[in-house]
């Protein structure tokens, strides 16, 4: 947990959003990374957010309410229906 | 939904329901139904009236289906269509998200020196186990579920989603610099609550 160069543990924790990202400077990266390297507690809380990106990637969309799904196959079921009568008009 | 069409593309489930595969319509439904909502949120003023863009917005679909040629994915060409539609509909003024980019992340843990008080618990044993990964899955739902609006359709369209910054920075109307500051502090958030999953943990 010591400081190194001139980025501190809360600075280092921030710099991370961008760095996830892909979004941090040259000069920001080689800063972050550097006190990665000797921060255990940075490095740790690094992982964490990795580990939380790849997780939520795997929270299910929420669930439909039924009515709401009628609603839609009835639109599905008109959009077919209108179709099937123009084709079959004149 | 049948396991078949949960695992089949999108850009297949297209093609079915083109061909009247009602069932495949309904897979997507179920896919998106509740992105498209969120994303429409963002531009009208009530949850019923983004329920009426999300409709519209399957409408439209079937409408352009025949003529979606593939040059996005079909994710982002629906998603196109909802914002189009709500932004179209909005009656509110966008709302401004008031993030101060300063607000640090994770404050309280910190010293005056900006050190760690207590360093992050390990994740290790949470990741190693299957049932626990999928309760923490679960704790992350809820925990979405509880965000602010901005942060919740963030980090639902990034992570949860999978969109990119640039595609959920066009689809909220918001800089690419907002969504990551928003991101990062919404996945800060829902780290704490994995840490709150694996401390009360057995």
């Amino acid at each position: 947990m010591a400081r190194v160069r001139d980025i501190n543990c809360r600075h280092a924790v921030e710099l991370m959003g961008d760095y996830l990202e892909d979004r941090l400077s040259r000069r920001d990266r080689r800063r972050l990374e550097h006190h990665l390297a000797a921060c255990d507690a940075c490095a740790t809380y690094l992982e964490e957010m990795r580990a939380t990106i790849e997780l939520t990637g795997r929270v299910e969309p929420d669930d439909l309410r039924p009515e709401v799904l009628d609603a839609l196959l009835a639109v599905y079921d008109d959009f077919w229906r209108d179709r099937g009568e123009r084709t079959a008009g004149p | 939904m049948s396991t078949t069409v949960s695992l089949v593309d999108d850009e297949e489930l297209l093609r079915r329901f083109l061909a009247g595969d009602r069932e495949a319509f309904r897979g997507l439904v179920e896919r998106y139904q509740s992105a498209l909502v969120r994303i429409a949120r963002r531009y009208v003023n009530s949850p019923a009236l983004a329920e009426d863009v999300a409709q519209d917005t399957w409408m439209a679909v079937l409408r352009g289906a025949a003529r979606f040629e593939g040059r996005s994915s079909f994710k982002t060409w629906l998603f196109h269509i909802v914002a189009n539609r709500a932004r179209t509909t909005g009656v509110r003024e966008r709302r401004q998200i008031p993030i101060d980019p300063t607000d640090p992340v994770a404050a309280s843990r910190f010293d005056s020196e900006g050190m760690w008080k207590e360093p992050p618990p390990s994740f290790a044993d949470l990741l190693a186990d299957t049932q626990d990964r999928a309760r923490a899955v679960g704790s992350l739902r809820a925990a979405i579920a509880e965000l602010p609006e901005a942060p919740r359709s963030v980090v639902t369209l990034r992570d949860v989603e999978g969109l990119s910054t640039r595609e959920v920075s066009a689809l909220l109307g918001m800089s690419e610099a907002n969504v990551r500051v928003v991101l990062h502090r919404a996945r800060a958030q829902l780290r704490d609550e994995l840490e709150r999953v694996v401390k009360g943990g057995e």
